[in-house]
């Protein structure tokens, strides 16, 4: 180890110099190790390892000057219809609803914990659809397509609940579409005859 | 038989190994925070399965709260080739001579520095100029936030502006929406609709993670990707 000659000049220490007591160079190093982990966990606590996820959603083009012919069609056969409606319910229909004079099975699913219900729904859908394609009353490349139409009253939440399905379930056609007055209706015409699905 | 003395031992430890570890430990951690301005509002994300990570630069960031007040971002740094990684400066610049608001240097380093602004244009030289408290006052007022609507070109809708401009000054901006668990779905409609009608049709929102159930087909297509 360095040491620092302190003895000055070149003279020798006669007898009866006391030599200076070697002090340790050891340091207590308890407030520094102290200190360490003060800080540890006060960084512990600011740093947010997990970074936020995120969603990517591809929104169907969409332009006031397109043509009606130009405009996708969804086949009634493969069409499953989503109404989102306030309380985090789910209405759930088989087609488009084009027809306004034969009102659609609205099934009724809960979504404000679990998307259990809806999954069973939409995943019969699909198993519908596959066995369709397999019967030849569909095309090879015909598959089941989700149209999602949130109500003014639901929420962020619900819209994400929805789309997130979407993946868990594997479909690939799926599109976020305005909601019509004659949707409404069905969901009131729902809730008037099941007042405890409110 | 002679007693057995047990030596004394001393009770010191030496603190140099635990000294390292806690260094490095400490050396991590600080490495590994970012410090960032508090945003002005709390979002509580709803979660999906996505395991997309938000990428770090090149992000426009458009939050609505659970009063559905909408607020608006873009990152700091994003790769370019041109303007020197300063596009909160070039945004509030283009947003000046755009809208004439008449900002002080100083109220654009403000502006540079802060993170997300949720004010309507008629305000926004007013909140620049304010102090730390005052800004928080006017981010809490129930009157917050940008105005949106459902079109691009009305001059109300003053979100399609901030968009635009924000556009011009970084064109690889990617648009990420994080909207609040009770986020009304109305809120959330008037901003899908102006990127639609500025012909963007391609967004992300912001989530947290979740586990994807076990049984459903993306479990088993996660489930094949593992074996492989």
């Amino acid at each position: 180890m360095a040491e620092l000659d302190t003895s000055g000049g070149g003279h020798k220490k006669g007898p009866g110099v006391k030599k200076g007591k070697k002090l340790s160079t050891r340091v207590d190093l308890t407030p520094m190790v102290d200190l360490g982990f003060l800080l540890i966990t006060f960084f512990m606590y600011t740093t947010t390892l997990a970074k936020p996820k995120t969603m990517e959603i591809n929104m169907p083009y969409k332009d006031p000057n397109m043509k009606v012919e130009d405009q996708s069609k969804v086949k009634e056969s493969t069409a499953l219809t989503l109404l989102l409606s306030k309380g985090h319910m789910v209405y759930a229909y088989e087609g488009i609803g084009s027809d306004p004079t034969k009102p659609p099975e609205l099934k009724p699913a809960n979504i404000s914990k679990s998307t259990k219900a809806l999954r069973e729904i939409i995943l019969a859908k699909k198993e519908a659809v596959q066995n369709l394609v397999r019967s030849g009353a569909l095309g090879p490349t015909d598959r089941i397509t989700v149209l999602i139409k949130p109500d003014t009253t639901s929420t962020f939440k619900d819209l994400v609940d929805v789309f997130d399905e979407m993946t868990i379930d594997d479909v690939k056609v799926y599109a976020k579409v305005d909601i019509t007055p004659q949707d409404r209706e069905f969901i009131k015409l729902t809730e008037a005859g099941n007042p405890q699905a409110q | 038989m002679p007693k057995v003395k047990m030596a004394r031992k001393s009770t010191t430890v030496d603190m140099t190994a635990m000294c390292d570890v806690a260094f490095l430990l400490l050396t991590f951690f600080m490495l590994a925070t970012k410090f960032k301005k508090n945003e002005p509002i709390m979002v509580k994300t709803p979660s999906s399965i996505s395991q997309i990570t938000v990428p770090d630069t090149s992000i426009m960031l458009i939050t609505v709260d659970n009063k559905d007040r909408v607020f608006f971002s873009i990152d700091r740094k994003f790769v370019s080739t041109y303007n020197n990684n300063e596009a909160r400066l070039a945004l509030i610049d283009g947003i000046d001579q755009y809208k004439g608001l008449g900002l002080t240097n100083n109220e654009k380093v403000e502006f540079q520095n802060g993170a997300s602004v949720g004010q309507p244009f008629s305000r926004l030289k007013q909140y620049l100029s304010s102090s730390v408290e005052q800004q928080k006052v006017m981010d809490a007022a129930p009157d917050a936030g940008i105005p949106v609507d459902t079109s691009a070109d009305v001059p109300t809708n003053e979100l399609a502006q901030w968009i635009r401009v924000a556009r011009n000054s970084n064109p690889y901006l990617r648009i990420c929406i994080k909207g609040d668990v009770n986020t009304k779905y109305p809120a959330i409609d008037k901003i899908i609709s102006t990127l639609g009608s500025m012909k963007i049709f391609r967004f992300n929102f912001i989530t947290d993670l979740e586990q994807v159930p076990p049984g459903t087909p993306a479990y088993q297509l996660a489930q094949e990707e593992k074996k492989k």
